[in-house]
């Protein structure tokens, strides 16, 4: 289990998370839900520890990972998460199939002799076929580099997996398709899940548990039933896609 | 413009401080985890072919303007062009071949340095790198430094045969010095020192050219104009501190007796 006590990271005088608490429940979908600019990649960034929290806690395990300082400690401590990039990442100067078995020669015991199976394995969980792996990153869609993506991720066998924005830029039926997936890789292989998203479909689709995050707060945290019926106006306006309601009236303030 | 003084101190400040923990944490992966065998052939191979035509043509021209400058200039003094080979390589050997060579290094395989690490950075594949157990010092930055320390002292040795070479086409076509007296000029008037001399010039532009070509990549933000920024900014750092280091080399190695 992943538990994220009194979480606060600003950047200089620029306070993006102000105080995040949030429990992950393993083997389960969490979605983080926020407008644009709300602080949800920070969040994960901090779990994954690509950014150093200002302060607060994240227990994994019940293990405190924030103070973890030691290089070598920190990449132990990564070990724990797959991390979906929202532009994929992928290594530009590799084949996919490289890109699929890179993580493999660091954080897993495969011999080499057996890459070549991992990959056409994991690409085959992702619905790729496995004359892909000779592909070049750019030679790709959107879509199958976020699968691709994922399959790089799948390899290196995590316990958790965080997306950021995983569907973002795609058509709806890849969306879903992305969506499915996610699905998918709960059931198969009982991956703990975070989802940054702002794509209410799919939130509703795939998630067990959402957070709405605004100003640097969980405002709101619950199942999706929760979320369809709730009477928080700030919630309602994000849920419906509305743009009159509190969040817009706060906007023009500022 | 005090401030804007003190701004652009507190930046220079800052990148060096930034350059310096690069190096640190290049102690620290190189103690702490194994060595990219494959990606330092690879780029050394990259770093080497990318660099080894320009640093051909530039060496021999090179060569051949000495030659033809020197032999001109003792001519009209002496009479005849005397010690022109003695001129060219000691020239080439202490101070054009590494200068040179850092030069188009720098801007050749150095800028391809920096570009390359620099859009990983701004399409977060130096990110990637870190959640798929490894780190951009271990994997980009060690194996590019020791890519270049090992290729740079190469190439500085191919620059100065390339340029004395010039510099005999000149000196005996062009001039009319007997070859054997070009040769010989070279031989009794140079030791091993002067060897030393360049080979440890070289040594010191490629940990220059590789820190700074890195670190300009590894810290790249702002797209794909940041990508061109950095750049620009690597080469134009190499070159220059290139040229006033190669003073401040020359006067040390020199009181060393070097």
């Amino acid at each position: 289990m992943i538990e994220i006590k009194h979480l606060r990271k600003s950047f200089g005088s620029h306070v993006v998370l102000k105080d995040v608490n949030l429990k992950i429940e393993e083997g389960k979908v969490t979605s983080i839900l926020g407008g644009s600019g709300s602080g949800k990649s920070t969040l994960i960034k901090c779990l994954m520890r690509l950014e150093d929290a200002t302060s607060g806690e994240i227990l994994v395990n019940g293990k405190n990972i924030t103070r973890v300082t030691d290089p070598v400690r920190l990449a132990a401590v990564r070990r724990h998460f797959g991390y979906l990039f929202q532009d994929s990442a992928l290594f530009d100067s590799m084949t996919v199939g490289e890109n699929v078995a890179f993580g493999l020669q660091y954080l897993t015991d495969v011999p080499k002799s057996r890459y070549a199976d991992v990959v056409k394995e994991k690409l085959a969980m992702v619905g790729l076929k496995e004359e892909v792996a000779r592909l070049n990153p750019s030679e790709l869609s959107g879509g199958m580099r976020k699968r691709v993506s994922l399959a790089r991720v799948l390899a290196v066998s995590p316990q958790c997996i965080l997306y950021d924005e995983p569907t973002t830029g795609l058509d709806p039926i890849m969306s879903d398709i992305i969506s499915d997936l996610i699905l998918d890789m709960k059931k198969k292989i009982g991956v703990t899940s975070v989802v940054i998203t702002h794509d209410m479909h799919s939130a509703f689709k795939i998630s067990d548990y959402i957070a709405f995050l605004y100003e640097g707060e969980i405002m709101l945290y619950g199942t999706p039933e929760d979320f369809r019926k709730t009477d928080n106006p700030y919630v309602r306006q994000f849920v419906d896609g509305s743009s009159h309601g509190p969040i817009q009236m706060k906007l023009m303030k500022n | 413009m005090f401030t804007s003084l003190g701004k652009l101190m507190l930046r220079w400040m800052n990148q060096v401080g930034g350059a310096a923990d690069m190096v640190r944490s290049i102690g620290f992966w190189l103690v702490r985890s194994r060595f990219e065998f494959s990606q330092f052939v690879r780029q050394s191979v990259t770093i080497g072919v990318d660099s080894f035509g320009v640093t051909a043509l530039t060496s021999l021209f090179t060569g051949m303007v000495l030659a033809l400058q020197a032999g001109n200039t003792i001519g009209n003094i002496f009479g005849e062009p005397i010690f022109v080979g003695t001129i060219v390589a000691f020239s080439l050997i202490r101070e054009l071949g590494p200068v040179l060579t850092g030069v188009v290094v720098a801007g050749r395989a150095g800028a391809a340095v920096t570009a390359h690490i620099g859009t990983m950075a701004v399409t977060e594949q130096l990110s990637a790198l870190y959640t798929l157990g490894t780190n951009p010092t271990q994997y980009l930055v060690i194996p590019r430094m020791f890519a270049f320390l090992l290729t740079m002292p190469i190439l500085t040795l191919f620059s100065n045969l390339f340029g004395v070479v010039g510099g005999y086409l000149v000196a005996v076509y062009a001039l009319g010095v007997p070859g054997e007296v070009y040769l010989t000029d070279i031989n009794t008037f140079m030791d091993s020192a002067d060897f030393m001399h360049g080979f440890l010039k070289s040594f010191i532009f490629a940990f220059l050219v590789a820190t700074v070509c890195c670190y300009k990549g590894v810290s790249t933000r702002g797209g794909a104009e940041g990508v061109g920024k950095a750049t620009t900014g690597a080469v134009v750092t190499c070159i220059v501190m290139i040229l006033v280091l190669d003073y401040f080399l020359t006067a040390i190695l020199t009181a060393f007796g070097i």
